[in-house]
Parts: structure tokens; C-alpha cells; sequence
């Protein structure tokens, strides 16, 4: 027996979902931004899955867009430390609960 | 493709994940990321994608990690723990992780085996990021330029 896809599919659900639950139940902005990280990476194993998968032999589709999906991944999260470098200076927290000035 | 390293990574790559979601400390949740990246490196390995495993180990491995590591170092307080205490959040995320089970095995024609397939080499991608994506690869260096400009002006010292 060798893996299927739909094994394939399964981890990557369970990694977006615990993912998302770092992302929903933390209070630290850093956990925020790994539980993204998490669920951008969940999306790129099912890209590259799918194009393994895939019965004809093709261009490689998923692999170019896994690639790209990397690269833009990176680029948020250089931007999403800097913010929360930048929020840490001006509160002195990184607590998102205590972030409420815009609340009405 | 191997059932026995599928199973050897998956479990290395959800641990990893589960640990870095749960764990209340910043430092241990970043060093237990390290360990899922390098499980999904190792998904990308099997898959025969091995570019994108070595891009993975090299961007995430090696940036993301290390630029998460010092953010920590960077605002370190001395209450830096942080239990994960909503449920609402794992309610949430498991009837998430329900419907998409749910999807999964609604789908009859996911439970297929792997194709053979020629091994995909590092210069076929090369031929193709130069030519069917060229314009997608020039943006997103026009995007990772911005990014790292807009990082670097963010943490800027703001004069007084």
C-alpha cells in the first residue's frame, strides 16, 4: 500500500486547522503570525500534492505556484515581525487583547 | 512512495505543528516550528518536488525561524507565557477540521495512488520560471523588494 492522496489531504487539514487554532485561541502576536505561517504552509502541501497526483504528466503548475506561495509567505512575515517590532516600541506589549485604542 | 516515511514524517510534521500551536512558551512554540517546516521539507522530498523541499529548508528553515527567534529576543518580557485558554478558537478550528473530513471522503476519486512521472529537474523549472512565468517572477521580486523596504522603515527608530 502506498499513500493516496486523500492521506495526503488529511495531514494538510490537520495542519491547517491547528494552524487556525493558533492563530484564533493565542493572545501573543508572534503566535498569531506562526499559526499563519502554518496554514500557508497546509496550502502549499496540497498544491504540491495535486500536481503530484495528477495523471497526466504536465507542465508543473503546482510546483511554480508552491514556489511562488513561498516567496510571498516570506515576504509577510518579514513585514509581520517588523509590525509587531514596531507595536511592541509604541505599547510595550505584544498582547492583542491590550491592543484596543481603535475600539469603540 | 514509502508508507513508512509517510507515516514517520506526518507524524513529525503534525507534532511539530501541534507543539508550536500549544506549547505556552514563545522560544519552545519557535524551535518546535522549525521541527513541522522540516516535516513538510520532507513531504516536498517524497512528493518529488525536491526544489521546493530545498526552498522550504532555505526560506523557512533558515529566514523565517531565525527572523521569528529574534523578534522574540526583541520583545522579551518577563510574563512570556501564554496558554492558549479560549475554546471558542478549538471549537472553531475543529469543526473546521470536521468539514474538511467531511469533504475529503465525500470525494471518491482523491483515493488514488501515485502516478509515474518523470522526475522533475531543477532545469526544467528553471525553463519554465524563464518563460511561462516570467512576469509572475518578476513581480514577486518587485513584491520582496517592497516587503523588505516596508519591514526595514517599520522598525525604523522614529526621531524625535
Amino acid at each position: 500500500m502506498t499513500p493516496t492522496l486523500q492521506l495526503f489531504l488529511l495531514v494538510s487539514a490537520a495542519l491547517f486547522c491547528i494552524g487556525l487554532l493558533a492563530a484564533l485561541s493565542r493572545r501573543h502576536a508572534i503566535f498569531i503570525l506562526i499559526g499563519i505561517e502554518l496554514m500557508l504552509a497546509a496550502a502549499n502541501l496540497n498544491f504540491v500534492a495535486f500536481w503530484r497526483f495528477d495523471p497526466q504528466p504536465q507542465a508543473p503548475t503546482g510546483v511554480m505556484v508552491a514556489i511562488f506561495a513561498i516567496a510571498i509567505a516570506a515576504a509577510e512575515a518579514a513585514v509581520g515581525l517588523a509590525l509587531v517590532i514596531a507595536v511592541y516600541r509604541h505599547y510595550r506589549t505584544t498582547n492583542v487583547d491590550q491592543l484596543d485604542q481603535l475600539k469603540g | 512512495m514509502n508508507t513508512a516515511a509517510f507515516l514517520f514524517i506526518a507524524i513529525l510534521t503534525l507534532a511539530g505543528a501541534l507543539a508550536a500551536a500549544v506549547l505556552p512558551r514563545l522560544i519552545h512554540a519557535a524551535l518546535c516550528l522549525v521541527g513541522a517546516f522540516l516535516g513538510l521539507a520532507g513531504f516536498y522530498f517524497l512528493l518529488g518536488a525536491e526544489f521546493v523541499g530545498l526552498v522550504q529548508v532555505f526560506v523557512y528553515v533558515g529566514a523565517v525561524a531565525v527572523l521569528i527567534v529574534f523578534t522574540i529576543l526583541l520583545t522579551r518580557r518577563e510574563r512570556e507565557k501564554d496558554h492558549a485558554s479560549d475554546w471558542g478558537g478549538a471549537v472553531v478550528a475543529l469543526a473546521v477540521f470536521v468539514g474538511l473530513l467531511w469533504a475529503i471522503f465525500q470525494t471518491p476519486a482523491l483515493a488514488v495512488a501515485a502516478p509515474g512521472i518523470e522526475p522533475l529537474t531543477v532545469r526544467a523549472i528553471g525553463e519554465v520560471l524563464m518563460t511561462d512565468y516570467v512576469w509572475p517572477l518578476q513581480c514577486v521580486g518587485v513584491v520582496l523588494t517592497a516587503a523588505l523596504i516596508g519591514a526595514l522603515v517599520l522598525v525604523m527608530e522614529e526621531k524625535r
